[in-house]
Formats: structure tokens, sequence, C-alpha cells
């Protein structure tokens, strides 16, 4: 077991810079989520560290070892693929011993870890079939069973569930857990489904551009997001945004809603400029009588989950979703008022920097 | 004033369109029918006329094709003129096809993983541009080439190969007094002649082995040799038999290129095309038919057997 130290590592393609001096450590035994939006390096960043991709410049170190130019089974990494990439002409068990058979092991031992491993994932029915034989789910689990007989230091996976409907993904998703809490190792797992980070990982890394943009626990990044990205990008249904007025100075800041009354603000730092924006999310909103609270709202539609209901409303100061007691109607077209929990705004400056949060 | 959903029915091809529709199974037949007409009656009907005049004979006096059940004509095919005419064919149909595999994969290789854009473009024109030519033409500009004369000789000679062709020529089995009418011309000829049809089905087979295959075999510890031993290769292996099927039939049933190159010793297609032209022996000439169909069908299922098409 090994942890993965980045250091300023860049990588090019021909002109195009994809990843841009990043500096990441992912502590020994920890499941790192990374996550962005699609096209902006996560792929590339962890091809690299399996070694998949050429780095164009600074270090990767897994464990101790300094491993940037060492060659893919030279690592001691397992990744699984999205596609799978199981062999079609192979058995279940010819492809969990793929690679124990390369390396020479005996016909015995290799039916002995994969029985082992069979058995963790329960494959132990299919060891005869062949991938085509087998359903979305059955060849996800074979893939991670040809990187768990490895006895990897570290796991990658790269967007393992996003083949599988969203059943099949939630069951997996649990299984992912409990292997991870089993066997403890380090685990890179790229998604831009930001549920499956929020739920599986520990420390989640947000990418955009081939930047870090933060890393942190989940409710760190949920709780206190360094920047509108960031905020935008952790949360479904995703933060609201509220353009507003910043009387400058104050603490706490007194911020003008843009065609509402006026909210008060805790903020660590100043904003140099009056225009912000503050962000609430739609548990943070409670709706009131028209003409109570801090903003008037127009409600445009209405999603009913049963236990919650998500009501999208139009305001003076933008759009919002706002969560709501399911048993309270609110009919389309219909004006009420919105009152914010004071405690929970985000404010942020006009480069979209957090200005709630210390850094 | 909205407009109506369902347009009214503009004249005959709507209502035939419409009734194809209803009964979906009318159009499948009418679009069937030539095509399985042909393929039963003119194709495998011609074939099944071959395999019956094979049990016929002919009468060794009168020379009149005699319509009854015998195995006598296949026992004919192993008497030592004939037998030879079979191991011969087959020997030169075996080397070409594993000559031409072994030329054709590099070729292939690069075509499916590294030619992109401009360059896939020139490989394919480059394969088929051979097949645009009359094959008689490029039988006899072969000859050109190969003959005592000709360009190989000459290249030989100027880069110091000469004594070596000359060596080859004077090798019992396959020299001659020239390449071009030596076995060892025919062989050269054959694999340039049906190399195209082993390159294009190796090369769409190879370029569906997805990248991720590769990339996880190498993730997973092999070495490049072992990543060909054991992913590309079985996975390329169907249109490796489907190119080997092409050369290996083609050569077998082919009969103007030894006609034309070569040391005039009999293949098989000049063996049928004698046996039914100017022997007019009909039957003889079907069971020599059939023998490339018996060696491909044997061939085939050891292919099967191997678990060749296991990843189709
Ligand atoms: N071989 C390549 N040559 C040139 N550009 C590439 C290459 N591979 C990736 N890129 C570029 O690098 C960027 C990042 O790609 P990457 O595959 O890492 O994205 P990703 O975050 O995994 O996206 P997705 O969620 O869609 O999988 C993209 O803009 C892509 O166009
Ligand atoms: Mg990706």
């Amino acid at each position: 077991m090994a942890g993965v130290n980045l250091e300023n590592i860049v990588k090019r393609f021909g002109a195009v810079e994809v990843i841009r001096g990043l500096n990441l450590n992912i502590p020994d035994g920890s499941f790192t989520a990374l996550l962005g939006a699609s096209g902006c390096g996560k792929s590339t960043l962890l091809r690299m560290i399996a070694g998949l991709e050429e780095t164009t410049d600074g270090t990767i170190r897994i464990g101790e070892t300094d491993v940037t130019h060492e060659l893919p089974a030279k690592r001691g990494v397992a990744m699984v693929f999205q596609s799978y990439a199981l062999y079609p002409h192979l058995t279940v068990e010819q492809n969990i011993c793929f690679s124990l058979s390369l390396a020479g092991v005996s016909k015995a031992e290799q039916k002995t870890h994969a029985a082992r491993v069979s058995k963790l994932l329960q494959l132990d029915q299919l060891l005869d079939r062949r991938p085509a034989q087998l359903s979305g789910g059955q060849r996800q689990r074979v893939a991670i069973g040809r990187a768990l007989v490895r006895d990897p230091k570290v796991f990658l996976f790269d967007e393992p569930l996003s083949n599988l409907d969203a059943l099949l993904r939630v069951q997996m998703r649990l299984e992912l857990a409990k292997l991870h809490q089993e066997l403890g190792t380090t685990m890179v797992y790229v998604t831009h489904d930001q549920v499956e980070a929020m739920t599986l990982a520990d420390q989640i890394v947000v990418l955009e551009k081939g930047v870090i943009q933060q890393v942190g626990s989940p409710l760190t990044l949920y709780n206190a997001p360094i920047n509108r990205y960031v905020a935008g990008f952790i949360g479904s249904p995703a933060m609201n945004f509220l353009a507003g007025d910043a009387s400058l100075g104050g603490t706490p800041l007194s911020i003008q809603l843009q065609g509402g009354g006026t909210v008060q603000a805790k903020v660590n730092a100043q904003p140099t400029q009056p225009n912000v924006e503050v962000g609430i999310r739609p548990e943070h909103v409670r709706i009131v009588a028209p003409g109570a609270g801090h903003l008037p709202g127009t409600v445009s539609v209405i999603e009913q989950l049963g236990n919650t209901s998500y009501v999208y409303l139009d305001t003076p100061a933008g759009p919002m979703i706002v969560e709501a007691d399911p048993t309270q109607s609110h009919p389309a077209g219909s004006q009420v008022g919105l009152d914010l929990d004071m405690a929970h705004l985000h404010v942020f400056d006009q480069s979209g920097r957090s200005l709630s949060v210390t850094v | 004033m909205t407009s109506p959903a369902i347009l009214p029915e503009r004249g005959m091809g709507d209502r035939i369109s419409a009734a194809f529709w209803r009964r979906p199974r009318l159009l499948l037949i009418l679009l069937l029918t030539p095509p399985v007409l042909w393929l039963g009656i003119v194709y495998l009907g011609s074939l099944a006329a071959l395999l019956l005049q094979s049990f016929y004979s002919i009468d060794e006096f009168s020379g009149v094709v005699k319509q009854e059940f015998t195995l006598k004509t296949y026992a004919e095919l192993f008497r030592a003129q004939n037998l030879d005419i079979i191991l011969r064919t087959l020997l030169m149909a075996i080397l070409v096809t594993l000559t031409s595999a072994v030329i054709a994969f590099p070729i292939a290789y690069f075509a499916a993983r590294f030619a992109k854009g401009r360059w896939k473009a020139v490989f394919y024109l480059g394969v088929m541009l051979p097949l645009w030519s009359s094959y008689l033409v490029k039988v006899y500009a072969w000859k050109l080439i190969l003959a005592r004369e000709g360009i190989l000789t000459w290249i030989a000679d100027h880069v110091g190969g000469g004594p070596l062709l000359a060596r080859a020529l004077d090798e019992q089995w396959f020299g001659g007094s020239s390449l071009s009418t030596s076995p060892l011309g025919t062989f050269i000829v054959f694999v340039y002649i049906w190399m195209p049809y082993m390159i294009l089905p190796m090369q769409a087979a190879l370029e569906r082995v997805p990248v991720s295959m590769l990339e996880a075999s190498s993730d997973l510890g092999a070495s490049r040799a072992q990543t060909f031993r054991t992913v590309v290769f079985p996975l390329a292996l169907p249109g490796i038999i489907a190119g080997s099927i092409f050369t290996f039939s083609l050569t077998l049933g082919d009969y103007i290129i030894p006609q034309i190159i070569g040391n005039s010793a009999r293949f098989i297609g000049l063996a049928v095309y004698q046996f039914q032209g100017t022997a007019g022996n009909v039957p003889l000439a079907a069971a020599f038919a059939m023998v490339p169909i018996l060696i491909m069908l044997v061939y085939l299922w050891i292919a099967k057997r191997m678990g060749a098409f296991d990843a189709l």
C-alpha cells in the first residue's frame, strides 16, 4: 500500500496544455475522487499516474518511489477502464488471471487466486463464461477482479460506473465502498458525477481545465467551497447565485439583493468592488408569504419527489431552486416571498473567489 | 387554425409504402426473393451440379459421360500424376498464404494502429490500386520483371545478389532457367496478386481491437511481445483466417498464373480447365474442383477447433 504524490506535473499534447503544473497528495489508504466537467483532464491525470500517458514535466511518486518515467507494469498500480477492456477471447477466469499467467504463476496458484477474488466479487458462478455472456455489472466486476488479483498498491478507476444503468450504478457504488473498507488500499477514482464522488470519496479533487480548484473532504467542499466554480459544481440541485450590491467595509457584510431586501453575511475578506454574488443552497431558503422574506419570487415549475419537492422560481436577482415541504402546494405562476437563512450564505467577489471561507 | 397532424395520402407511392408498413413481411419477402433465388439456384445450384458431375465417370473408349453414380472418378484423383497436381497446388497455396500473412501483418498493423487521415487514404489507395488494373496486365508485367533480362535480375546483379539468385534458380524443386520460368516466380506472383486480400481483412480485424485492451495489458504487466502474443494476435486471428481463406482458395483455384509464369507444371485450376475443355472429361474436372472445397472445409473446421473465432 502506498499513497500517491504529484509534484508540478504538466501534460501537453503538442501545443495544448491539458494539465498545468498540478500538485496533489493522495494519502495512503484514501479514496480520492477526481471530479470535473467533461474534458477537464481527469482521465489524462489518471492515465499519467498509471503510466499510460507520458508525463511532460514534473514528478509522480507512488509511496517513496519516483515512477514518473516508469513502465505501467512496474508501478504497482492497477487500472479499471471505463470500457472494462476485458478480453473477449478469454473466459472470466482467464481474464482475472491474465496478469498472473503473464508473470508465469502456476495454474494451481492461479486457480486459488481466481477463487478468492471471484468470491469477493460474487463471480464464482461465472468463471467459465466469456465476457460477451455477462451483463454490464458482471463485466464491471470482472474488470475490478482483474485489477484486484494483482494486489496493487493503488487502484485507479476511470469512470467505472458510467456504462451502467442508474439502479446498478447505485449498487456497484455500495460494493466499491465496501471493497475499499475491506482492502484499505488507496483508490483514485475519476468521475464527473458529483453524487458518486460525494458518496464514495474521503477526499475530492475538483478539476477545471487542468487546474485544481479545491481539494477536501466531501463536506468541506459542500459547506465551504472556495470559489464559485466549486460551489456550483458540488451539490444537486446546484447552489443558487443571486446578484447583489455590497456596502464595502462592514462586518458582517451587508448586501442589497437585486430587486429585494438586504442580507447580512459573515465574511473573512472584503470585496474590492460592490457587485458581488450571494450563493445559497436550495435547502437554506424558505418559502414565505408574498411580501415577506428577502426576495419576491414567481413559481415556474415544481418537482415533486415525495420526500421533498424542488420549487423553481424566478426572482429579480436571478432564477432560484428552493427545497420545499412536499405537502405544501405552490401552483405555477403564484407569487411568494423567499426567506434566506443568513447563517448559510456564501459571498463571491467578481473573480469568483469566495469571501466566506478562510483559505 | 391548426394544420392537420395526419397528412392526406398522396398518390400511389404513399399507398404502397402504407401497405408495406402494415405488412412488413411482404416487404421483407420482396426484398429477399431475388438474392435468395440467386444464391439458391445460380450459386448453390451450380455447386450441386458440380458435385453431381463428380460422381459420374467417363467411358474411356467412347469419351461419353456415363450418368451413373460411381466413385471411380474420385479414385482417379489418387493416380500419381493427379495426386502430384493436388499436392503441388496445396503446397503452393500453403506457402503463398503463410508468406502473405507474414508480409501483410506489419502493413495491416501499421495501417490500423498508426495511420491517420491522409496516411490512411494513402494506405487504402496503395493496397487497392493494384486491384483496379487488369489481372492479366499485372501477370504479364511480372513476366517481364522476372525475365532473365528483367529488372529483378538486373537489380540482383547490381547489388551483388546475382550469385544468390543463380543458386536459387539451380535449386531443383523450385528453380528454373530464369525466375519467370521457375516455380519460385509463380510463387512470387501469387503472393503479389493476392496480397490485398490478406491485408484488408487483417487490417479490419486489427482496427477493431480497442486501444484500451492494449493499455490494459501493459497495465497488467505484459511486455510488448506478450501483449502481441496474448492480445493482439488472438483478436486479429479471425481477420487472418479470413485473409488466408482468400489467398488459400484463390491460389488453389487459379489457372492463369501457372500458365504464364513458371515451368508449366500443372495446378488444380489448370487441370480443371484442361479436363473440362480439351480433354472433355467433365467428371474428373468436377472431382478436381471439389478438392479445394474439401480442403477449405477441413481448414475452417481446424481453425474453429483451435478457437480462431472465439473473439467474434
Ligand atoms: N491524445 C490526445 N491528443 C490531444 N489532445 C488530447 C488527447 N487526449 C486528450 N486530449 C485533450 O485533453 C483534454 C482532457 O482530456 P481528458 O480525456 O483527460 O478529459 P476528461 O476530463 O477525462 O473528460 P471526460 O469526462 O469526457 O472523460 C481534452 O480537452 C482532450 O481534448
Ligand atoms: Mg475521461
